[in-house]
């Protein structure tokens, strides 16, 4: 078969575009880490989800172990059950904690898993015991305003309260400015 | 095997509503020169087309080798095209390919010979043509009357039984002209098949086919060897023949009172 | 008033006509494909003047849509304090929308004129005729191997675009704006997924490629075989396929997000 100049520029032309591909898919799209692998899936009731989405990541001591499969809405408990897909590769034991923790101060939320003691792992369609809902920003600080305002005698004592731990240098930076803001 | 290739049985055709052919007849004996002569817009092409399964017929038929074309389905369509080549009115050169590649095309798509025969082929083609050394020219480097001889060496490409010569004489100067009536000719003798010419030129005409059908008005007005018609007495082709302008086929189309038209309210 | 609705009627049949015999034309395509995989040089031939012609014109046009993203984008989200999301701003508009979208226009443009003006004219020239007088189907030879081209070359040129928009966006964001070349990359992987953003963008361009190619070949295929035929119908292929791309879009998108 007689080769063209045309079949050249149509060789470059499609390597280009596949190797166009493959870097949307391992520079930009990140497929190498977020695996396509095997799954297994494990419920979890939350009171309050906060602004949780579906594809949200399950972290694990900051690593993505999994991802968020689907939210539906209990009306026997008035719960949310949160379905999870978890990588084969990591086990966790039956006592897990999962919380929802937001990525930042306005960044996204997501699922974070904190390994109990137990022997036994969970397996597929396994429903995680221990929650803690999301934290609503607006919830936290009607509460804070109100537990400010039933304590009013010592409004100075709860701000050196965390002074009392060792890490003496870092608490003078962080110090909530919420309470000068009070004070 | 019948006596004619081509046979055409009381054959109608139309678009749309109007009726273009009102029954036609006519025959094609083999390995004969036959002309369809008439004025422009009386269906000459149309005809053509209708030999080459292109259209449908309303009524009537067209045989092909015995064989009724519009009967057939694709494939049996296909196997009856691939005895006929079509010169086409402009030629209808691949624009894209070249002279060469031109006459390979029914050669590489209908056969499976290998490069080097389609090769000489193509050149034995071109050379009874003339243009053996047009052969690597693109079409739109060509005359028009080198088109049509590149077209007609594309035509005969696969050997074919029947040649189909749509208006191959329009728009070409008096050189080209005599050289084309001489290759249809000769072609016609030395191939052994059979032409079928669709033309108003009556001078070349009249100077090599064998039989001449005059179609006018959707039928068969006349019919005969030149020299039949080069005499016959009848005023409309007594009229095409001596190119009078007006007789029987009038100069005005069909309409209503001249003087109403232009008095008139609508107007 | 009656002649108004007259014409709307007699219009409406008509693009309902058209619909039925685009259909019918795709139809006769996708069966007669045989020929264009028995010999892909057809094919090869077409993704040459579909696809690498269109190379230059879908590489300029990406790399300035890049950087207009990237400066926009990055006013944008510095009022917020995040102008290290703009990687993921651009990236995610480029995968999602504007590869697919813009590489169809412009190649609606490009290609698909082109597409539309040769096969009206082989038409008008009695080329398609001929073919169908030498027994060789014009939809296997001649309409096939173009839309397959189409077909292959528009999900690859849509590829491109989104790359080289990203190269132009980062371009603009971190060697001139000054965003941290680690946050601009590793936000953009975090958040840009390969199934639900690159796999859809691809699905998106391929569809458009059908659209885009299939609506260049019927309107060149039903052109008049007249120089004002073939010209309305060139024009009428950038209007159709433009608007096939942008309601497919919206289609495919409510599709993808749901």
């Amino acid at each position: 078969m007689e080769r063209t100049t045309i079949d050249l520029w149509v060789g470059v032309f499609v390597a280009l575009g596949v190797a166009a591909l493959l870097g949307l898919a391992m520079k930009v799209g990140n497929l190498t880490t977020s695996s396509v692998g095997e799954t297994y899936t494990v419920n979890a009731a939350f009171e309050n989800i906060g602004g949780l989405k579906p594809r949200a990541p399950v972290k694990s001591a900051g690593v993505v172990v999994g991802r968020v499969e689907r939210i539906r809405f209990d009306t026997e408990t008035y719960e949310a059950i949160v379905s999870l897909n978890i990588d084969k590769r990591f086990s966790f034991p039956t006592d897990t904690f999962a919380n929802i923790y937001t990525a930042g101060l306005l960044g996204e939320q997501y699922i974070g898993l904190e390994a109990g003691g137990e022997i036994e792992a969970l397996a597929h369609g396994d429903k995680i015991a221990h929650t803690q809902d999301a934290v609503v920003l607006e919830k936290m600080i009607s509460q804070f305003l109100y537990n400010k305002a039933s304590e009013p005698a010592a409004p100075a004592a709860a701000a050196p309260a965390p002074a009392e731990s060792t890490k003496t240098g870092d608490d003078a930076l962080t110090t909530n400015p919420l309470d000068d803001i009070l004070n | 095997m019948t006596q004619n290739i081509v046979e055409i049985d009381k054959l109608s055709f139309g678009y749309n509503r109007k009726l273009l052919h009102k029954g036609i007849t006519m025959s094609f004996p083999r390995g004969k020169v036959v002309a369809i002569m008439g004025g422009s817009g009386t269906g000459k092409t149309t005809l053509l087309r209708l030999i080459g399964g292109q259209f449908k017929p309303k009524a009537g038929e067209v045989r092909v080798d015995g064989q009724v074309v519009h009967k057939q389905d694709r494939e049996g369509m296909y196997q009856l095209r691939r005895k006929m080549g079509m010169l086409f009115q402009q030629g209808a050169l691949f624009t894209d390919l070249s002279v060469f590649d031109n006459v390979a095309f029914p050669m590489r798509e209908l056969t499976d010979l290998p490069e080097t025969m389609i090769r000489d082929l193509v050149l034995m083609k071109l050379n009874a043509v003339g243009l053996r050394g047009a052969h690597d020219m693109m079409p739109t480097e060509l005359s028009g009357g080198m088109a049509r001889r590149v077209a007609l060496a594309r035509a005969i490409a696969l050997d074919p039984d029947i040649i189909l010569y749509d208006e191959p004489f329009a728009g070409l100067d008096p050189i080209s002209m005599a050289v084309t009536c001489d290759l249809i000719r000769t072609l016609n003798d030395a191939l052994g098949v059979t032409s079928i010419v669709v033309t108003h030129d009556v001078e070349e005409t009249f100077s090599f086919a064998d039989y001449i059908y005059f179609v006018a008005d959707g039928v068969v007005a006349a019919e005969g060897t030149p020299d039949d018609l080069r005499n016959s007495t009848l005023p409309f082709v007594h009229q095409f023949v001596h190119g009078e302008k007006d007789g029987p086929v009038p100069f005005h189309y069909a309409a209503g009172d001249y003087k109403d038209q232009l008095l008139g309210p609508d107007a | 008033m009656i002649r108004l609705l007259q014409n709307i009627g007699s219009n409406t049949i008509d693009q309902i006509w058209r619909l039925g015999a685009g259909a019918r034309l795709f139809g006769l395509t996708l069966i007669s494909s045989a020929e264009s995989i028995r010999r892909p040089r057809l094919v090869t031939k077409e993704v040459y003047a579909t696809g690498v012609l269109s190379l230059v014109i879908i590489s300029v046009s990406a790399f300035f849509v890049g950087m207009v993203l990237a400066l926009q984008g990055y006013h944008t989200l510095q009022k917020y304090g995040s102008s290290e999301a703009i990687g993921v701003l651009v990236a995610l508009a480029l995968v999602r929308e504007l590869g697919p979208v813009v590489t169809a226009l412009l190649f609606a443009g490009r290609a698909g004129t082109a597409i539309t003006a040769e096969i009206g004219l082989m038409k008008a020239t009695e080329q398609l005729s001929a073919m169908e007088m030498m027994a060789v189907s014009p939809i296997s030879r001649v309409v096939a191997p173009r839309f397959w081209a189409g077909v292959i070359a528009l999900p690859l040129l849509a590829a491109l675009f989104s790359m080289i928009g990203i190269l132009g966006g980062y371009l603009v964001a971190v060697p001139l704006i000054g965003v941290d070349e680690g946050a601009f990359w590793s936000q953009m992987q975090a958040n840009v997924d390969w199934q639900f953003d690159i796999v859809n963008g691809v699905i998106k361009s391929v569809v458009f490629g059908v659209a885009c190619t299939m609506i260049a070949l019927f309107e060149g295929y039903d052109a008049p075989p007249t120089a004002e035929g073939v010209s309305r119908a060139t024009t009428r292929t950038v209007v159709t396929s433009s608007l096939a791309v942008l309601a497919l879009d919206f289609a495919l998108t409510s599709f993808m997000i749901i």
